[in-house]
């Protein structure tokens, strides 16, 4: 969320007026999903039911939420790209590539205890996940080397790493899928803590300290000022280009956990399906945040509404029965509709009509 | 004529990447040929042709997209929609063949004008909405089939067994289709009103209105051309494959930015030439045919190696660019 979200809020409470409140920036997003979730408090039976079986939470609120967290983690990252007016379509080969890594160095192995399985890790677990962020913030170095060093454009830049990445991937692996035998791992992406799946106190946790970091500094500020007008921005004494390489590397850093995530999720790193097409995921779960693709205006709460409107529609396409094929086309003709509600000249035509 | 003669003399630079390039797939070849025996051989080269005809025609669409300053990502599902079309209007409505290639490739440049009318009546960012085209053509090969469909319509069977005998070797009538392609679509890109304005709306959008050229027309007829050619591709597809798939030629789209950028078409647009297609797709087939040959090497290679010279061709763009100005 930006200062100016902030602002409207603040107008929305001194007038109460419903009109001012829907025209803050997570109305609709949330409004979308609010529209979703009465969808399947329709059709599907026991959608809202939540049950407790040892200790831990249980229902298809829980299921979605949890399965949309590495989804979330990248579309944090991909906000703050959009906010610069970039864009990171390498992301799924990041989060390849991480869990590679991970899964690489711990493996897991069995070792006899007392008579009893169990499996070890390959390194110390503390340094296979340090490795795999590593890479991950290497991956981002070099998309923001490209970007902000080389001036290249954005799309294209990161279009090398997304070509490239996954074939690395593969080096690594020679082209197998690596299993993950070690326990501790899993907990990564199917623990439980405190009841609730542990994936949502990294979400929570990096979306935390992302928020924090736009609001008390003036990070947030400087990265909308390089979204509203790159140029003016520099003139103003912003640091763009060292701005725009923090950019790329946060958002590789936020898929590298969305790859452990992932890795951990499936027991195992797959370099060739991993991440499939999570890039796309993640610009539309951010465009249906309310932030906009021209850079300036962006959200990051809107975002991860935006993943959970996408993984509660998966969800309901799936409970439905409906081909989980036909989720492409929904998705495609959602993308179209936000972007035409974005644009100017639809609105115009819009206004004119009615007019 | 003076806007070609202008272009020529400003794409110094553009000219050189390609001379590169051709100067790459040379020594490629060269080298195969050193290293393995019966590389060099003319069969070898035609076959590049045949593997990658359908390549080379998403290749030409895609380099007028680039050229006009856009980017269309949906080539690859509008090919895979293609195939599916093709086979389903064949194998389960029983159209003849003609009408089914004919109506394919109707809706191939309806589907792609349709984006290009959304890029430019509402000023929405091309890569978004070709994007959001890649979804639906997807998910629409997945409303037609969930399974691959076989095709067994004899024009088809014939078209992908027929050889035509050339000295030294064969190719297959998709390969020459795609030829004759590029031969009209160079010719289109030199000498016709819709060329030079393709050139002009890349290079700079508002000279190119100030000057009174028909922008909006030029943008919906490239994204038109490019789909048009995405479901010639497919048609393409379906002669050498002989079914229909959704998930046929996926990540086609990045082969065919790939090689549209290897072939030295400046990203930016505005620079290059539609002959680059051609170059840029037989490097690409060329780092394929090589690991191929050598046998150690596993597939995955031939990602890092496009990744590499991806890279490296826009480095070259940009240092290029750069002294330019």
């Amino acid at each position: 969320m930006s200062g100016a979200s902030l602002a409207t809020r603040a107008d929305a409470v001194a007038d109460a007026g419903v009109r001012l409140w829907l025209r803050h920036p997570l109305a609709r997003p949330l409004l979308a999903l609010a529209a979703l979730l009465l969808v399947d408090f329709a059709l599907v039976p026991g959608f809202f039911q939540l049950t407790i079986k040892d200790g831990h939470l249980y229902g298809s609120l829980v299921d979605i939420v949890n399965r949309a967290a590495p989804l979330m983690l990248a579309a944090i990252g991909m906000t703050l790209v959009i906010a610069t007016r970039g864009i990171d379509i390498s992301v799924g080969a990041v989060v390849a590539l991480s869990g590679t890594v991970a899964a690489m160095l711990i493996g897991g192995t069995m070792v006899m205890q007392n008579g009893v399985p169990s499996y070890v890790s390959r390194i110390p677990m503390a340094w296979a996940l340090l490795a795999a962020f590593g890479a991950a913030v290497l991956c981002g170095a070099w998309n923001g080397f490209l970007v902000a060093g080389l001036k290249l454009q954005p799309i294209v830049a990161t279009l090398i790493l997304m070509v490239a990445g996954r074939g690395l991937a593969q080096l690594l692996t020679d082209g197998q899928i690596v299993t993950v035998y070690y326990a501790p791992f899993f907990f990564i992406g199917s623990g439980y803590l405190l009841g609730v799946p542990f994936s949502l106190f990294i979400v929570a946790g990096v979306f935390i300290a992302t928020a924090l970091l736009l609001h008390k500094t003036a990070l947030g500020l400087f990265i909308q000022a390089v979204g509203v007008n790159p140029v003016a921005a520099r003139l103003a004494g912003v640091r763009t280009a060292a701005l725009t390489f923090f950019v790329y590397v946060f958002c590789s850093a936020c898929a590298g956990v969305a790859g452990l995530m992932v890795a951990s999720n499936i027991k195992s790193a797959d370099a060739n399906n991993a991440g499939l097409l999570l890039e796309l995921d993640a610009i539309l779960a951010v465009t249906l945040g309310g932030t906009l693709l021209a850079g300036g205006r962006f959200s990051l709460a809107g975002s991860v509404v935006g993943a959970l409107i996408i993984q509660t529609l998966t969800y309901t396409i799936y409970a439905l029965g409906v081909p989980p094929e036909v989720n492409m086309v929904v998705k495609a003709v959602v993308v179209f509709l936000v972007c035409l509600s974005q644009s100017a000249q639809f609105r115009q035509l819009f206004v004119r009509r009615t007019a | 004529m003076s806007a070609v003669a202008r272009l020529r003399a400003s794409t110094n630079s553009p000219y050189f990447t390609s001379l590169v390039t051709v100067v790459l797939l040379l020594i490629m070849l060269g080298a195969g040929g050193a290293a393995y025996p019966g590389f060099l051989s003319e069969q070898v080269i035609f076959n590049l042709l045949i593997d990658n005809a359908f390549l080379l025609v998403l290749a030409i669409g895609m380099g007028f997209v680039i050229l006009s300053g856009g980017i269309d990502l949906s080539v690859g599902a509008v090919l895979a929609l293609s195939t599916m079309l093709c086979a389903w209007l064949l194998q389960v409505a029983h159209w003849p063949a003609p009408a089914v290639i004919a109506v394919v490739l109707l809706l191939g440049a309806g589907f792609g004008g349709a984006m290009g009318a959304l890029i430019h009546y509402f000023k929405l960012q091309a890569f978004i909405v070709t994007l959001a085209g890649m979804f639906l053509a997807r998910g629409l090969c997945y409303l037609i089939s969930v399974e691959s469909i076989t095709i067994d319509n004899p024009l088809f069977v014939a078209m992908s067994r027929t050889q035509l005998m050339l000295p030294g070797g064969f190719i297959s009538p998709g390969a020459l289709v795609a030829l004759a392609l590029l031969v009209v679509a160079i010719l289109v890109a030199r000498y016709t009103g819709f060329g030079r304005a393709v050139y002009a709306v890349g290079g700079n959008e508002q000279s190119a209105l100030m000057m009174g050229l028909p922008v909006g027309r030029t943008r919906i007829g490239v994204y038109a051309l490019s789909g048009f050619c995405a479901a010639l591709a497919g048609v393409l597809f379906s002669f050498y494959m002989l079914s229909g798939y959704g998930l046929h030629a996926q990540g086609a789209e990045l082969d065919a930015i790939a090689a549209v950028v290897i072939g030295g078409t400046l990203l930016a647009g505005g620079y290059g030439y539609i002959a680059g297609a051609l170059s840029g797709v037989l490097v690409l087939g060329a780092i394929q045919t090589l690991i191929a040959f050598d046998g150690t090497l596993s597939s995955w290679w031939t990602r890092i190696v496009i990744g590499i010279l991806l890279f490296v061709f826009c480095v070259v763009q940009r240092l290029l660019g750069a002294t330019k100005k």
